[in-house]
């Protein structure tokens, strides 16, 4: 059998001294959605800045296995061009640079051919559509004055053109109106398949109406104290998330 | 024959000049700088009286005048005026050979893939560039506008009158200490002027009209746009300009008569030994336009402030400027707005980068006359430092002597941020790739105003400056 796509064991990792993943461990299979919900302060987005390589967010100890190799050595760029995927929660502006010159970098990285400019171009042009993005948008700069739809759209668009295996999302409905949420959620859904797998980072349920994981975990306190199916999510979103994460409830999970 | 005959034959009949039977003679002026050179270089161009008047009262002006005393003070008190040559007959320039053209620079042509000719001409190798004859051709469509496009010193024999009335009123020689250097000595440089109401078509470019003059250490420029009029100049090229000469101290003087525009495009890539100590200043008449998109690579130190100087009601003036230093580079560099009549609005944008232990000064000056009301400014200065042992100073300076005026300034100094590093290396851009498309994007205002072909070639200048730089 190969390899789980991402295989978390026994993570912790510390922030300029703060410890905030405390023994997290996760396995993510190809073909699978998961969920990883959790309060404020969990450990939610430090669990995907890690996974990506951020140089502040420093493992302590455990592995981060992807195909099973271990990722430790591998620079953020590596891990991207290999498949690992990381939608911001708050993307950073690069003024200056346009979009369309941004996406045609990092698909020629990704895939290791510069795409023909015509090809390139339909490509985006197919994808930007199925987003709802004006084709003006291509030549705006890199997040530069963009609403906080906009700047998730641009995330999923990232997606859809890079393909990854695995693609973190990182609190992908925060700011989003109803709409938005649906054509941002499809996005998502439409990279599901045999061979890819999504791990969606949210604090609300309200995404999981869209994005149908088969998996749900609960973190809190940097490790994961619960995991199921669906239904969790339902439970935590009528009952809240004290029950499940305080300390005591947490232990006896 | 010997030198001494030469200059006995000189002495007897300047008739001949220094362009025709005299070809091995060199007139050199030899180093330092004296009443009698100036006299010599005036008498050589055969310059009316005037002229060598104003030269030699400029001298005086530059002896007297102290140093500056402000901006880069130790690299200014390292340049040694006694050993300078003031004057070159144009043929001494190439009696360079490519082989003693640094590999630094060689390396760099290369990369930019100039072609061999432009090569040559850039590294002071020849001093005939081939596109004289694509010169000739614009310069009949110019001459059935009526445009004169010429080299300064063409421009004073030819039309003494026009030069006579505006050389020197916008930068007089009393100026500052380099100013009136320039006055004593200049040589080469353009003139243009542009009757009422003429657009010229297509940008000016000093590279057309290269002669062998045209890259002197003292050059002088006069535009004149007359009533109505547009033009469009542009003064050198992204390839790194090879001098071994190590002070370039030009003068550019731009008259905007009332409704006119003018735009100065200067992309200058020095040699890193050259001292670039310029003065450029612009007067804008009533409703009249200047822009000054001013790019400033390579030199040791370069100091240079762009004004304008708005005059009439409803003038408009606009500098826009980006300075790159590098390893033991000083990029001083500026703008400075007067606003001396009502309505009058001006917009400066100032970006630099340092690197490498480089130094990026921004020095400017907004001034609003008491009396010139309802005026606008607005002033943006950014500087991006790429590691800590690079520096980045702002020195703004604002006198406003009229209540009812809205200036803004805002200033920002950033290091390349971890976060966007972050954000575009986890989309599979190395760190090197990361740096560069931020370093292009912080500039991407500037390049957006050049040419096509200049823009591309400054990008992959910067390219090039931006090697290495990253682990």
């Amino acid at each position: 059998m190969a390899a789980p796509l991402i295989e978390i064991k026994d993570l912790h990792v510390s922030i300029e001294g703060k410890k905030i993943l405390n023994g997290l461990t996760l396995t993510v299979n190809a073909g699978e959605t998961h969920a990883i919900m959790g309060p404020n302060g969990s450990g939610k987005s430090t669990l995907s800045y890690a996974v990506m390589g951020h140089p502040k967010y420093k493992i302590e100890s455990g592995q981060i296995l992807y195909r099973g190799e271990d990722i430790a050595g591998w620079a953020p760029n590596e891990r991207a061009v290999k498949g690992l995927f990381l939608a911001f929660q708050y993307p950073v502006a690069v003024p200056g640079v346009s979009v369309i010159n941004f996406l045609r970098s990092i698909l020629k990285n990704r895939r290791g051919v510069d795409l023909p400019l015509k090809e390139f171009r339909k490509e985006l042009k197919d994808n930007m559509k199925a987003l709802q993005m004006d084709s003006a948008f291509a030549n705006r700069y890199l997040n530069d004055g963009f609403s906080g739809g906009e700047k998730k759209r641009l995330e999923i668009l990232q997606m859809a053109l890079l393909k990854p295996s695995v693609a973190f999302l990182d609190e992908m409905d925060s700011g989003l109106d109803i709409d938005a949420l649906r054509i941002v959620s499809e996005g998502i859904n439409r990279l599901s398949s045999p061979e890819h797998a999504v791990v969606v980072i949210t604090h609300y349920q309200r995404l999981l109406d869209y994005v149908k994981p088969g998996f749900v975990h609960v973190l809190a306190g940097g490790r994961i104290v619960r995991s199921g199916g669906p239904d969790l999510a339902l439970e935590l979103e009528k009952k809240g998330y004290e029950w499940i994460a305080s300390p005591v409830a947490g232990a006896a999970s | 024959m010997s030198s001494k005959t030469d200059l006995q034959e000189l002495g007897k009949d300047y008739q001949y000049g220094f362009h025709d039977s005299t070809e091995n003679y060199t007139f050199q002026s030899g180093r330092g700088l004296t009443r009698d050179i100036v006299e010599r270089i005036s008498e050589m161009k055969k310059e009316p009286v005037w002229m060598r008047e104003f030269r030699l009262a400029s001298l005086d002006i530059f002896n007297k005048k102290p140093m500056p005393t402000w901006g880069d003070t130790k690299a200014l008190g390292d340049i040694q005026f006694d050993n300078i040559h003031y004057y070159m007959k144009p043929t001494d320039k190439q009696g360079r050979t490519w082989d003693e053209v640094p590999e630094g620079i060689k390396k760099t042509f290369d990369r930019l893939g100039i072609p061999e000719a432009e090569r040559k001409f850039l590294a002071g190798v020849t001093a005939q560039y081939e596109s004289e004859v694509v010169y000739h051709s614009i310069r009949q469509d110019l001459e059935k506008l009526g445009v004169l496009f010429l080299g300064m010193d063409d421009g004073l024999k030819q039309h003494p009158d026009i030069v006579k009335k505006y050389f020197g009123t916008i930068i007089p020689p009393a100026d500052n200490k380099f100013a009136a250097l320039n006055s004593a000595v200049w040589s080469g440089g353009s003139f243009i002027y542009v009757p009422k109401g003429v657009n010229v078509p297509i940008p000016l470019q000093a590279y057309f009209r290269i002669n062998s003059e045209n890259m002197g250490q003292f050059e002088r420029t006069l535009i004149i746009a007359d009533e109505g009029s547009f033009v469009h100049y542009i003064e050198g090229c992204t390839a790194p300009t090879y001098s071994s000469d190590s002070l370039h101290s030009a003068v550019v003087e731009l008259i905007a008569l009332p409704g006119a525009k003018i735009r100065y495009t200067t992309i200058q890539n020095w040699s890193k030994n050259v001292y670039n100590l310029v003065t450029k200043r612009a007067v804008a008449h009533a409703n009249a336009t200047v822009e000054w998109i001013d790019g400033n690579l390579g030199s040791k130190l370069t100091m240079k402030y762009p004004a304008v100087y708005l005059v009439g009601e409803h003038a408009r003036g606009e500098i826009l400027s980006v300075a790159f230093s590098g390893k033991d580079q000083h990029q001083d560099a500026g703008a400075k707005i007067v606003h001396a009549a009502s309505h009058t609005t001006s917009v400066v944008t100032s970006k630099s980068i340092s690197k490498d232990g480089g130094r990026a000064s921004y020095r400017g000056l907004i001034k609003v006359h008491k009396g010139a009301e309802g005026c606008k400014s607005n002033v943006r200065c950014d500087a991006l430092i790429l590691d800590d042992a690079s520096r980045s100073d702002t020195y703004p300076t604002m006198e406003v002597d009229e209540e009812n005026t809205s200036v803004d300034h805002e200033a920002s100094v950033s290091k390349i941020g971890e976060e966007q590093l972050f954000y575009l290396q986890s989309r599979g851009l190395s760190e090197a790739e990361a740096t560069l498309m931020i370093v292009n994007g912080f500039f991407e205002p500037f390049v957006k105003e050049l040419p096509m072909e200049y823009a591309v070639e400054l990008n992959r200048l910067i390219e090039l400056e931006m090697e290495g730089s990253v682990g």
